[in-house]
């Protein structure tokens, strides 16, 4: 493990300007811990050996102890505010990032380690900042005045101090190459857990009715009983090191001070010189002790800054950036042999496609449950690149165009739509952000639902509407885009035949160009011809 | 909820040795070294030179010793806590869940629960070996001198409370909006991530994004204002050490001690740095503790949606349902009010009615997860608020139109319903649920993983494999809440045929909006709701 990764400070300028703030504190500090030393010495020394007194001394102590307080706290903050800076910094890029990268891609990768990462895992920075990255500057420059000053008084003291003290980033390193795995699992642990508790949590219902929900505190217990065994074992790993490392520091400064003592009876030093020896020993391990101790703390945070790297640095899809997209009110669309394969998946979701959709017509997309229809929809939204095969508007490839532009062309009702928490107003304008409340009443009202009021609540997951509202919410949404192509996921599963009725008219009465997936006679019939999707012969007939 | 491990007293004594150790050593090297000075036979020197490298190897060991059995016990703490929860979050779902926003919910188990490592680990153990240490080390310098021994247990008496106290109390203000700024950023990032389909599709990742940064800007203020206040306790830590040092060295100048004590008093001081240090950052965190305490006890405490009665009468033999003018609802709207219907064993109810109608509503009284406001369903005469709702869900099974998958395999997913039966009953509810020949053809076959929500199989799928699931549990009253709802109109059929077929003499009660699909053999009384 690098103890501190070049990618933080090149995604986070903060970083760079809290490392230069902390090299000024730190040099700052070991002048102040020398100075200390020197005037406790001077003090005592003179109490014990000359009787001397000590107030002009004590003053000079006191505005030591002010300036090593000063320096604690302004380090805590500058720390404190670095961190938060580049927390915020990177949990926008992470979930930018993602977004980019599709919902093909965050289907594979769990939306709730995501969600883990983007918390609790970024948290784990604030260590890294405010504990591990201050000791690490102040380790490498407190060390060198303390055992430069001790130089000029006991050289064998010094040389003791010189000796011993590169033995500790030697195991540092050791420590960094034991523990880099063992925290990476750790930290997968970490998400396997958040998500079992999220399946639990999430199937409680479902458990409950087959009697099997009180089994699952039992679940639970055992499960964090597994992580508990497994973090002891790269625990007692981690800390087995540190003990290495605390060992040689305290031993270190026993040595020192005997070795001193020994010498004071062989009259070979002062006692003065010796107090400043016995002073500053510790202090010279003391940084690089609480790199040590600080370590653990801080390679959560590491791991946790890797996985966000990770996310970061996966490739996003390759498109062209053609902007010039055939107006699809008058150009039709074509999809050539189109087979997709989702990973993981032996049998093609969608096998050797083949579509021509003319403006202004209504296709129904038919055939038995996971023939691939669904997929066909995702084709040519962009969401899925075809293993074979290609969708062509006005004789170019769909994949040379500018995604965003592309997906202008376009409005999606998804079988199980996203709302989002807010109103339904608020969800209908996903479609157009600038409508007027007039337009959405509008939109609702063709999508069968002119009885939703405007600001009713949808709720998370648009949980305060029944699944028949948030379909119907979802069209609204779809239709009040100019989008002149409407790609509808059975936009009449769960409502009513009278409904149906008045969302099939309320869809004729657009003169949009509409392909949907549809199951039910009323739907297909308002359809001005039906295409079938082959099945694959997984669903038994 | 949180049951402390007695472990942890073992770990408070290992703690209280090494910290001690570390006292020890600076406080026995002052006194060789002054000792020394005075040039005495090297002889006299064995015993402090045996202490000083005795304490310097002490330090190291019981420390790791210490951290080993602390983690181990908070841990456990850990893992017990989880489970308690997750028993109590059993009895609140999931009538009493739908109300919260579940990222938030999640973010509350995963984070807040964890919050029970650090109070073990981060500030009770530290805060507690830190004290016990001080006041030996106190103890020691008061009987060397008295005056010093008490300028000293001032400066430690400080450390000890207003040093926490300071920085706990300025902190706690920025940490209160931190706690709320967090969740609200954790359940938009679930929500657009969960959304995150829509969003591109219509092309808002834009909009979204900036949503997002306002509430993570609230956050990382918050994050700011608080790190003023972090510095402060370590601030007038550094000022508590200094002054004991300080005034231990005035006293102790005029004193009438020798000059080894004296150095003793006044270098013992510099030792406790090492012993308080962790005072301000454990204060620090018992606010953020705390608070997560407090909202883990928040969701224990939310009332459970149906009371249990506290002497359930034994499980009727008969199957007949009777509603009695049911009233039932959620918040202020009663949803239905007054309906009654009699379902006798054996027989087939159709519940029809436009969508929002309550026939989901009347699914969750059927199986005590809703307790009436008014009315009461009899199961063979017997009041189901006189049943525990685990007896009443023996009887009752259901079907919904988005039922839970687990993310783990076909096989697992069935033996929720019947722990232990036989793979030959495995496929043959599969079989029965027309899933057999979906699932033999995959490479894995039962032991295929099934994905996040059942994500890796289509809607029709994950239907199809609930149904099988239900057909294992084996209920004799089946409740299908829209069952075919993602199925195309071939297939609805078929399968409501089937439904209706493999139910034999069980009760079958189907809530649907379109009873056309029934077929048409099927004798079955119409009810519907408005």
């Amino acid at each position: 493990m690098k103890p501190l990764d070049p990618r933080l400070l090149r995604r986070a300028r903060e970083a760079r300007v809290f490392l230069g703030a902390s090299v000024l504190i730190g040099v700052a500090s070991g002048v102040l811990i020398v100075v200390q030393a020197v005037l406790l010495a001077h003090g005592i020394a003179g109490v014990v050996l000359r009787g001397s007194g000590v107030t002009g001394l004590a003053w000079g102590l006191a505005a030591v102890v002010a300036g090593r307080a000063l320096l604690v706290w302004a380090q805590e903050v500058v720390a404190q505010r670095a961190a938060a800076a580049v927390k915020s910094t990177l949990r926008r890029q992470v979930l930018e990032h993602s977004l980019k990268l599709g919902p093909v891609w965050l289907s594979g990768e769990r939306s709730s380690a995501l969600t883990t990462l983007l918390t609790k895992g970024l948290d784990d920075l604030d260590p890294y900042f405010a504990r591990y990255l201050p000791q690490l500057v102040l380790a490498s420059t407190v060390p060198a005045g303390v055992i430069g000053w001790m130089a000029t008084g006991d050289l064998i003291a010094a040389g003791t101090v010189l000796i011993t003290l590169p033995l500790i980033p030697i195991f540092m390193a050791l420590i960094g190459w034991a523990t880099e795995a063992r925290s990476r699992r750790r930290q997968h642990a970490l998400a396997v857990l958040a998500h079992h508790f999220a399946d639990v949590v999430g199937g409680l219902t479902t458990l409950k009715l087959f009697g099997r929900a009180k089994a699952q505190q039992a679940a639970v217990r055992r499960v964090t009983d597994q992580h508990r065994v497994a973090s002891m074992g790269s625990l007692r790993l981690a800390f087995l090191s540190s003990f290495a490392l605390e060992l040689l520091a305290s031993i270190s400064v026993a040595l020192v001070a005997v070795g001193v003592g020994l010498r004071l009876v062989d009259g070979k030093l002062g006692l003065e010189t010796a107090l400043m020896v016995l002073i500053l020993a510790p202090e010279a391990y003391l940084p690089l002790r609480q790199v040590g101790q600080q370590f653990h703390a801080s390679a959560d945070g590491v791991a946790a800054s890797e996985e966000v790297f990770r996310v970061l640095e996966t490739p996003l899809p390759v498109r062209g950036d053609r902007t010039d997209v055939p107006d699809l009110r008058v150009t039709p669309l074509h999809l050539y042999d189109v087979t997709v394969r989702y990973p993981g998946r032996a049998e093609p979701a969608l096998d050797g496609f083949d579509l021509e959709l003319r403006p202004g017509e209504v296709v129904a997309l038919t055939g038995p449950s996971g023939a691939g229809k669904s997929t066909a929809l995702a084709v040519l939204l962009g969401f899925v690149e075809p293993e074979r095969g290609v969708v062509v508007a006005g004789g170019s490839a769909a994949d040379e165009f500018d995604a965003v532009v592309w997906r202008r062309q376009f409005a999606w009702v998804p079988q199980r739509p996203g709302l989002r928490l807010g109103s339904v107003a608020d969800n209908v304008r996903l479609g157009r952000p600038d409508a007027s409340d007039d337009e959405v009443r509008l939109a609702l009202i063709t999508a069968g639902a002119g009885e939703l009021a405007l600001d009713k609540a949808v709720g998370e997951q648009g949980q305060l509407l029944s699944g028949g509202q948030q379909r119907r919410v979802a069209l609204a949404r779809a239709l009040i885009t100019d989008a002149p192509v409407l790609l509808l996921d059975e936009p009449t599963a769960g409502l009513d035949p009278g409904a149906e009725a008045t969302v099939v008219a309320g869809l004729r009465s657009t003169g949009r160009t509409v392909l949907m997936v549809a199951h039910r006679p009323a739907l297909i019939a308002a359809a001005d011809r039906t295409v079938s999707v082959e099945a694959r012969e997984l669903v038994d007939a | 909820m949180i049951k402390p491990d007695r472990r942890l007293v073992l770990a408070l004594l290992l703690g209280v040795a090494a910290a001690g150790s570390s006292v020890a050593l600076l406080a026995t090297s002052a006194w060789l070294i002054t000792a020394a000075s005075a040039q005495p036979p090297v002889l006299l020197l064995m015993v402090p030179i045996v202490a000083v490298r005795a304490f310097g190897v002490g330090r190291g060991v019981f420390r790791y010793v210490e951290r080993l059995v602390s983690h181990d016990a908070a841990y456990r703490v850990l893992g017990e806590t989880r489970a308690r929860i997750t028993g109590r979050l059993e009895k609140i779902a999931p009538g009493g869940l739908t109300s919260r926003r579940k990222g938030d919910l999640l973010a509350r188990l995963v984070l807040d629960v964890d919050a029970v490592l650090d109070l073990w680990l981060r500030v009770l153990l530290p805060i507690a070996v830190a004290a016990v240490t001080a006041a030996a080390t106190v103890a020691l310098l008061a009987l060397l001198l008295p005056a010093a021994g008490a300028a000293v247990a001032l400066a430690v008496l400080v450390a000890c409370t207003v040093v926490p106290w300071l920085t706990a109390r300025t902190a706690e203000r920025a940490e209160r909006n931190l706690a709320g700024a967090r969740g609200d950023v954790a359940a938009t990032a679930t929500e657009t991530l969960l959304t995150a389909a829509d969003v591109i599709a219509y092309n808002a990742i834009d909009s979204v994004l900036d949503d997002f940064s306002r509430r993570d800007a609230r956050l990382a203020a918050a994050e700011r204002r608080s790190a003023w206040s972090t510095g402060l306790g370590s601030a007038l830590l550094v000022l508590c050490i200094g002054g004991a040092t300080l005034a231990a060295l005035v006293l102790g100048s005029t004193a009438n001690i020798t000059g080894a004590v004296f150095a003793v008093l006044v270098l013992t001081p510099l030792a406790l740095a090492d012993v308080l240090g962790g005072i301000p950052a454990a204060a620090q965190l018992a606010i953020r503790v705390r608070a997560a305490l407090a909202r883990v006890q928040e969701l224990v405490d939310t009332p459970e949606p149906v009371t249990e009665p506290t002497d359930p009468l034994p499980l009727p033999t008969g199957r007949g349902l009777q509603v009695k003018l049911l009233r039932v609802g959620y918040d202020d709207s009663d949803v239905l009010d007054g309906l009654s219907l009699d379902m006798p064993a054996g027989s087939r109810v159709v519940i029809t009615g436009p969508s929002g109608s309550g026939k989901s509503t009347l699914a969750a009284v059927l199986l005590r997860f809703l307790e009436p406001r008014g009315g009461e369903v009899l199961l063979d005469g017997v009041d189901l608020a006189r049943l525990e709702g685990d007896q009443v869900r023996s009887v009752v099974g259901l079907l919904t139109q988005e039922s839970h998958v687990f993310d783990t395999s076909i096989r697992e997913n069935l033996l929720l319903a019947k722990p232990g039966v036989s793979d030959l009953q495995l496929w043959k509810a599969l079989y029965r649920a027309r899933l057999g020949i979906f699932v033999e053809n995959l490479p894995d076959g039962l032991d295929t993983m099934v994905g996040e929500h059942g994500a890796k199989l289509s809607g029709g799928e994950r239907q199809r494999l609930a149904f099988a699931r239900l057909l294992l549990a084996d209920r004799d009253v089946l409740v299908l809440d829209e069952p075919t709802e993602h199925l195309d109109e071939e297939t609805a059929q078929a399968l409501l045929a089937d439904l209706f077929a493999a139910a034999g003499d069980r009760t079958v009660v189907l809530l649907t909006h379109r009873p056309e699909l029934v077929p048409p053999h099927v004798t079955r009384q119409l009810v519907c709701l408005t």
